[in-house]
């Protein structure tokens, strides 16, 4: 806080150079625009300075990097102790095709994994299934049972690189097989450190991958987030995404307040079990975009982890620090990539990454270029990763913590986007909850309405994306970067595998264990053990997600556009 | 004599869940005086054309960003002629190369947009196909 005195002393002086140097500069040369507004729609003033911020806190809304309310970074020395892991999500055709993609980011220099699943496996159909017809290893790669994942991880250390997995509401079944995989190698399970992301709030409001209601799907997150704390220490069983609620058109405060949102939600179910705050807390992991609109994310970033902080504390009663420090994965936005000129996708990956870096982000993944047209070819994952390699090494940006903090523009964006979370979490709580707002389809129209105000914004011409609807060139024929391609047998060789695997297994025994399953399904036990029992038999996903269907019944999606 | 409503089956085959381009659509569509039916996700092919068979639609919108749009624009095109429903115009967007959509275009879609389209686009020419045709 100013010294009011001195406070007093600027905004005099304010008002002179607005009236004098300002007035007479504006009459000869008239701003360029009426407003300036963020990619969210916020104003944004000329000029910030002391006045802004007259009422800062230093202590209590920033205080120090590691400590509430987190504020500045999750940790004290930040990039200096560690960099944020470069990792590069892959995945594509079959196991062994996307082990071998693995493989090239590792000896390129990637220190974590993120595997990308191919829809089948993401919404619980097995590769011969006819609902699977067209998409087996398209999206991502093809996994029905553990065999696929052995060959996956084929020559991998999994006690040594971290692995995230993106996958929601088949999760707990892939977390099933990780932890089959790493026992029948021998690793113990305390070494294992990953993410799922098995965060099924944002599927029913963003990315729409869903199986079962919303009651039994939040019942297997919780399973699955109480049987890692207790058997995987370092590992995070649940990535609180508000990556696809941006991808799905929310701005940035609709992003962080959704999340959250989600957050609290999970935090309440694990709790009503009788398991304390603290004991599971620490594990809860985000992800967040990082979107065009420099400053804005950054205070994003900023205002998320000072929000998560009191909730955690003020609202749950959580005593220990990391239960109150965020931790996030980030991405830079795939939406923003634009089909012309792909090239211009390099630069705009390049700030987007920069914002991750100084809103303090634990991991990263650069999109490639290519991205607008095709799966990522080799050749754009590299330029994509070096993009990071870059940043760390030759920019500077990573010596010093926190380098924006105390900026008066970023610090005064920080307090809105705070502020406007809380305005939506009390609305959220005004519904009942967030599962509440979420049967009200709250979240999936408010998405939805500003998706399309900011298609009509750029339609309009006020939001101006550079090579679409401004500086065109017309466009090649052919698009001017090589393509990945798409093996056409993947789906054969992958229907054959599965066969072969269903041939050599023990048939009795899955049907026994399928009854078990259904068994602790009706009860209110963890569904973890059994699942493990299951996939270690080579149950495949489609069998395990099948078997579910009677106890669980299947999610009907609301029409809302 | 009230003129009938062009109406449209906007629609996402397959399990991806992309579909913010979709709803974007389908709301500009019906902000432009169109009537609009939207399938909502996961949609096969044999869904969405018993849909615009039994809705009795003029226009089919197909979007598709999972990279199967070969596969499904044919399949379509396939269904309407065995329901002989080939009177209803299907047309679409998402994620693929223009070599491709030459190729559909040369097997009867009858137009398709790019991730960076504008919807007036869209509106424009569904407007200038229908005023065109005696309806």
């Amino acid at each position: 806080m100013l010294d009011p005195k001195k406070l007093e002393a600027i905004r005099k002086e304010l008002q002179a150079w607005e009236k004098t140097e300002l007035a007479a500069f504006q009459a000869r040369r008239p701003e360029r625009q009426k407003s300036f507004t963020t990619l969210s729609g916020r104003e944004v003033k000329r000029l910030y300075s002391p006045p802004d911020i007259a009422d800062f806190d230093y202590v209590e809304k920033l205080g120090f990097p590691g400590q509430y309310p987190f504020t500045r970074g999750p940790y004290p020395t930040m990039y200096r102790a560690q960099p944020w892991t470069m990792r590069q999500i892959a995945g594509f055709g079959t196991a062994g095709a996307t082990n071998e993609r693995f493989k090239f980011l590792i000896a390129q220099g990637q220190t974590g994994l993120s595997v990308d699943f191919d829809m089948p496996t993401l919404m619980g159909y097995d590769s011969d299934d006819p609902r699977a017809f067209g998409e087996v290893g398209r999206e991502g790669v093809a996994v029905d049972t553990l065999a696929d994942l052995e060959d996956l991880f084929d020559g991998i250390d999994l006690g040594g690189i971290s692995v995230s997995m993106t996958i929601n509401p088949t999760a707990w079944i892939l977390l099933a097989m990780y932890v089959a995989l790493a026992e029948k190698r021998g690793i113990p399970l305390e070494q294992l450190s990953g993410t799922v992301q098995n965060d099924i709030i944002k599927e029913f409001t963003a990315q729409k991958e869903w199986i079962y209601p919303v009651k039994p799907s939040l019942r297997i997150v919780r399973d699955s987030i109480i049987y890692s704390v207790r058997h995987l220490p370092r590992y995070n069983p649940v990535n609180i995404s508000g990556y696809h609620i941006r991808e799905a058109g929310s701005t940035a405060v609709q992003e962080a307040a959704f999340t959250l949102a989600a957050g609290i939600a999970y935090v309440e179910e694990v709790r009503k079990t009788g398991l304390d705050v603290d004991a599971f807390a620490p594990r809860l992991s985000f992800y967040f975009i990082s979107h065009s609109d420099f400053f804005e994310e950054v205070a994003k970033f900023r205002a998320a982890r000072r929000v998560w902080a009191r909730i955690m504390k003020e609202r749950f009663g959580a005593m220990r620090p990391e239960s109150m420090r965020l931790r996030f994965h980030c991405q830079t936005a795939g939406s923003s990539l634009t089909a012309a000129q792909p090239m211009n996708n390099v630069v705009r990956t390049a700030y987007q990454a920069m914002a991750a870096v100084l809103g303090g982000c634990q991991s990263l993944h650069t999109n490639g270029m290519d991205e607008a047209l095709a799966i990522p070819s080799e050749a754009a994952m590299r330029l994509a990763l070096r993009t990071q390699q870059i940043l760390l090494e030759e920019t500077g940006v990573a010596h010093s913590v926190d380098p924006l903090g105390g900026s008066y523009l970023v610090e005064t964006l920080t307090d809105q986007t705070e502020r406007e979370i809380w305005t939506y979490l009390d609305r959220i709580d005004g519904f009942g909850g967030t599962v509440a707002a979420l049967e009200r389809n709250f979240f999936q129209q408010e998405i939805a309405d500003s998706a399309y105000a900011y298609q009509v914004a750029k339609e309009r011409g006020e939001k101006i994306v550079v090579g679409v609807n401004r500086f065109r060139e017309d466009e090649p024929e052919e698009p001017s970067i090589p393509l990945h391609s798409i093996d056409p047998r993947t789906e054969q060789t992958q229907k054959e595998r599965l066969a072969r695997v269903k041939r050599d297994r023990d048939s009795g025994r899955i049907r026994k264990l399928l009854d078990e399953l259904k068994e602790v399904a009706r009860t209110d036990q963890n569904l973890m053990p059994v699942t493990i029992e299951c996939v270690r038999a080579y149950t495949t996903e489609g069998e395990i997600v099948n078997a579910l269907k009677e106890a669980f019944g299947l999610y009907r999606e609301p029409i809302v556009f | 004599m009230t003129e009938r409503k062009i109406r449209i089956l906007v629609a996402k085959p397959g399990l991806d869940g992309h579909d913010r381009g979709a709803k974007v659509v389908a709301r500009a569509l019906r902000d432009a005086g169109f009537e609009v039916i939207y399938t909502g996700l996961h949609q096969t092919p044999e869904q969405i054309v018993a849909t615009a068979v039994q809705e009795d639609v003029d226009v089919i919108g197909l979007s598709v960003l999972s990279g199967t749009h070969m596969l499904v624009f044919p399949r379509i095109l396939a269904l309407l002629r065995q329901q002989g429903a080939e009177h209803i115009t299907l047309i679409g967007g998402g994620t693929m190369l223009p070599k491709e959509m030459r190729e559909l275009k040369a097997i009867g879609v009858a137009a398709l947009w790019g991730v960076d389209s504008s919807t007036q686009e869209i509106v424009a020419w569904i407007r200038d196909r229908f005023s065109s045709t005696a309806r």
